[in-house]
């Protein structure tokens, strides 16, 4: 990730900058007076110590191939890291991320990987010399997150060799951001170097307010505190531990909205086929396997015909994914479940042989095994806010999850088929006479629930592996979101599925993630004795259904 | 009606308890008595696998006393089998003693291996027979009294009180999979050696233990149907019908219901930790909720509320199971995926009531075919007898 940021950033800019800037910092430096043969002579004498078999020498060759201003520098260190670099012969030679070689003293490119070459050793502290190195290297790029990278390699590695390049790094700067991360940098440097008491109580201050994982690690660190230091330490830990409570506090509750909208998912299609209906689908959670499985194919034809269209993957798999699950709903509804309505223990039995069957259906199309369903490039990776990280897929999940519950209660409150479908819950025979044709109207319901069911899966393919059994480990929880919220309730699911997923994010880290589970089972077992209708009981006639 | 139904049932249950007991002798026999390259030899391991199915069976027979008879659809039976395994488990790892991998005179192998230094307190007493088969029952039954006491007195009903007990062995198989419970985790307990200072491998304990789950199975049954004919028993299948008419003419309903889950619990231990030493193993996987609805669709095949059907159901269904799974395992899912439609559609007597009802209509065919041929003119029979299961 670094390296390949590394080279996008340094492909365009032209050499003779590249030099010009490497100059300055080095005369900057102090480290050395620049002339154009001396430097050549320092790097090749630099690049010789990479052909030795010893760890002492190669550390001396990258300390000294940085500070000799190679204007390829990077580019050698970087391939040293990736154990990109090779010996040949006399030659020291390496291989950019393109897969070209070149000859490291003279940067020329060379036709194809020269005989005998064989990679130089790296071991951990050769890595940790080459990042040290780069990190000194890149304080100066034109780049600012290059720039911010380098500071906080500083800021862990607190190599002292540095602080001159730091000092002058900070006069220059103009980024707030990157001149922040310098700031902190030189503060772990004085921290760690020779400086004296007031100068690194400063010091201190700067690290404290940063108030995360590494700064603590600095300040545990520090070598030979006096008592106003260890003092001023002390409290900043405290301080910084707090704070660091309470990200992960929230990082929790974030995780459970996460966990929350998933159940919510899946759920809400059953909250209409159980919840509405009162048909106890127990092959709920195939018709997610369903979706997901869809969500394969539409990938799977992508890949083969049109590699294009996979950022859309998703959005062309959820139409389909609705219709495929919603029609084998309406099958199932017309084959078995009508058939049995009034006698819900039966449609539990007669439903659950129905998911065996649609399981095993699926384990001998597709096999046994995880199929795999990539991600969309809008939906990997992840970003920063505050002091959490937070995927891209996660986030989209929760916003999918909102948008198909306000779609659900736009359709139930607002079209004529809503209109019907409550109709024919709330009295049937009433809702016959008046001329709705309620087999067709439970027919659609539980297609809708079931096609529901199957949007779900599509959301699911990007978080849970893809197999036969995808479905299991939801139905339960599933029922559970819906009794607790209240059946027949779409913001009691809403509102039930919210909590078992924050509930059970917030236990696990006190508890581990299986005894939280069970403590929220028991909890909920407990809960629905206590209101054996959930939450948001229904009232009226409807209830003695 | 009542006294000719009572007749019926007698006579089955003859038939029922007199096939059982043939079966017991007849294999027994067979295996004991005759060599292994005779033709007539039962292998040990059919009997092993008999003993099986009969431990089933009682299981069965436990869930159609809570849902043919009171109604209450349990979907976690197997945790009360699974309790009482364990517990029989327990007794049957303190047997093992220092012949363990590890050779710790007491300590399980996995406690030694998970670096334990003591038995946890839970573990004391499992060395002694009586007081492990006095756990077998009272466990599977305190959790059955706890949670229907909770249950039924606030009342949850239907499908609502099949999904929390369906939660109910979910928890239980998590906390079971966890190592630091100390039931052996993952694995569960095996490697069993001695019942009773006997050799569990050898023949006559293969037999002994088949021929006591036969008798359980008889005892329990006999059980069963003592409690559904007597005076609780009217109340009990009064509850199933019409329970709030049932409370409204002043009985305490849920004190009823408690009652008939908790014997159904205890029935259900009793056959697990029979099940436990034929098997020769006990873990988790025994509490999967899928565990708890294949048993319920067993009674559902042989006949909710007729206790021999429930019997019947779980042999006929497991016999099925070994044969398909031997045959084409791929294919014992469809074919029990499809026993669970089939038998709630168009099945919902199960065989017991549905195979006298075809013979019943075979008969009134035949009976009508011989009037009919000897007076072509003559309008069918009005009181053509009613289906046996009416």
């Amino acid at each position: 990730m670094m390296r390949s940021l590394f080279l996008r950033c340094l492909r365009p800019l032209a050499a003779p900058v590249l030099a010009a800037v490497m100059a300055a910092a080095f005369v900057l430096a102090g480290l050395m007076a620049a002339a154009p043969a001396a430097r050549a002579d320092a790097a090749g004498d630099a690049l010789a110590l990479f052909a030795s078999k010893s760890y002492d020498d190669i550390e001396k060759g990258i300390a000294d191939l940085a500070a000799s201003g190679h204007p390829q520098a990077i580019d050698i260190l970087s391939a040293l890291g990736d154990r990109r670099l090779h010996v040949a012969g006399d030659a020291i030679v390496f291989e950019d991320a393109a897969g070209t070689w070149h000859d490291a003293l003279t940067g020329a490119a060379l036709d194809g990987e020269p005989a005998g070459a064989k990679a130089v050793r790296a071991n951990n502290r050769i890595r940790r010399a080459v990042d040290a190195a780069l990190g000194q290297l890149t304080l100066m790029s034109a780049d600012a997150g290059k720039r911010y990278d380098a500071a906080l390699s500083v800021f862990k590695s607190r190599d002292q060799a540095s602080l001159p390049l730091v000092r002058s790094a900070l006069e220059t700067e103009q980024d707030g951001k990157v001149k922040r991360a310098l700031q902190q940098a030189l503060a772990a440097l004085t921290l760690y170097g020779d400086a004296d008491e007031t100068a690194k109580l400063e010091a201190i201050d700067v690290i404290a307010d940063m108030g995360n994982q590494d700064a603590l690690a600095t300040l545990v660190g520090v070598p030979e505190p006096t008592p106003a230091m260890a003092e001023a330490i002390s409290s900043a830990q405290d301080a910084i531990e707090s704070s660091l409570a309470i990200w992960s506090g929230v990082q929790s509750v974030y995780y459970g909205i996460s966990l929350g909208s998933v159940l919510l998912l899946a759920a809400i299609g059953l909250a209409i086929t159980f919840g509405v209906m009162g048909v106890i689908n127990m092959a709920h959670g195939e018709m997610v396997m369903i979706g997901a499985y869809t969500t394969f194919m539409v990938q799977e034809v992508i890949r083969n015909s049109a590699p294009f269209l996979f950022d859309y993957s998703l959005a062309i798999a959820l139409p389909l994914a609705f219709l495929v699950a919603g029609a084998v709903g309406v099958a199932i509804e017309r084959g078995i479940i009508r058939f049995l309505y009034g006698r819900p223990l039966e449609t539990l039995l007669a439903t659950f042989g129905l998911s065996l069957v649609l399981q095993q259906a699926v384990r001998t199309i597709f096999g046994p095994t995880n199929r795999e369903v990539g991600n969309p490039s809008w939906m990997s990776g992840a970003f920063d806010l505050g002091g959490l990280t937070l995927t891209y897929n996660r986030m989209w999940i929760i916003v999918f999850a909102f948008v198909v519950l306000a779609i659900l209660m736009v359709v139930l409150r607002r079209t004529a088929f809503g209109l019907q479908m409550r109709a024919v819950t709330q009295n049937r025979r009433m809702a016959g006479s008046m001329g709705i044709r309620t087999n067709w109207v439970d027919s659609l319901t539980f297609g809708l629930g079931s096609g529901v069911a199957g949007i779900a899966g599509v959301a699911l393919s990007q978080i849970d592996n893809v197999s036969p059994n995808l479905g299991q480990g939801y139905i339960i929880d599933s029922f559970m979101v819906v009794v607790f919220g209240g059946v027949g309730n779409l913001w009691g699911t809403l509102v039930g599925a919210l909590t078992l997923g924050i509930t059970n994010k917030l236990l696990e880290p006190v508890a581990g993630a299986v005894l939280g589970k069970i403590i929220v089972l028991v909890a909920l077992v407990l809960f629905i004795q206590r209101k054996p209708r959930g939450l948001f009981p229904q009232k009226g006639r409807a209830v003695e259904r | 009606m009542i006294t000719k139904r009572i007749f019926g049932n007698d006579r089955l249950t003859l038939w029922f308890l007199g096939i059982l007991f043939g079966v017991l002798a007849l294999v027994a026999v067979l295996n004991l008595a005759t060599t292994p390259d005779s033709a007539f030899h039962v292998p040990t391991y059919a009997v092993a696998l008999m003993g099986k199915y009969l431990c089933y069976a009682i299981l069965a027979l436990s869930i159609d006393l809570v849902w043919g008879y009171v109604g209450i659809l349990s979907l976690g039976h197997g945790a009360f089998f699974a309790l009482g395994g364990y517990a029989m488990g327990m007794y049957l790892m303190r047997q093992i003693g220092p012949r363990g991998v590890y050779g710790d005179p007491i300590l399980p192998d996995f406690m030694v291996f998970l670096n334990w230094k003591e038995l946890p307190w839970y573990w004391l007493g499992f060395d002694n027979f009586f007081f492990a088969m006095f756990m077998v029952a009272l466990v599977p039954a305190l959790l059955a009294f706890v949670f229907g006491y909770l249950a039924f007195r606030s009342r949850v009903t239907g499908v609502y009180l099949s999904i929390i007990t369906q939660a109910m062995t979910y928890a239980l198989l998590l906390a079971f999979f966890r190592n630091d419970m100390g039931f052996g985790g993952n694995n569960g307990l095996t490697d069993f050696k001695d019942l009773l200072g006997f050799n569990l491998q050898t023949d006559g304990m293969r037999v002994t233990l088949f021929v006591s789950s036969g008798i359980l199975l008889a005892a329990c049954y006999l059980l069963c149907r003592w409690i559904t004919l007597s005076r609780f028993g009217k109340v009990l299948i009064a509850i199933r019908d019409a329970e709030s008419r049932t409370r409204f003419m002043g009985y305490r309903v849920e004190g009823y219901k408690v009652a008939a889950f908790t014997l159904s619990g205890i029935m259900a231990g009793l056959a697990g930790a029979l099940y436990v030493p034929q098997v020769g193993i006990i873990n988790p996987g025994e509490f999967a909720p899928q565990n708890s609805i294949e048993a319920v669709v067993w009674v559902a095949v042989g006949g909710r509320g007729t206790l021999v059907g429930a019997a019947i159901g779980a042999i006929v269904v497991n016999l099925g199971k070994t044969l398909f799974t031997g045959w084409l395992p791929d294919l014992w899912l469809f074919a029990l995926g499809g026993l669970f439609v089939f038998v709630t559609l168009l099945m919902p007597k199960g065989i017991l009531g549905t195979v006298p009802q075809l013979l019943e209509m075979a008969r009134n065919r035949r009976a009508q075919n011989a009037v009919a041929e000897k007076a072509p003119d003559a309008p069918p029979s009005a009181d053509a007898p009613k289906g046996a299961g009416e």
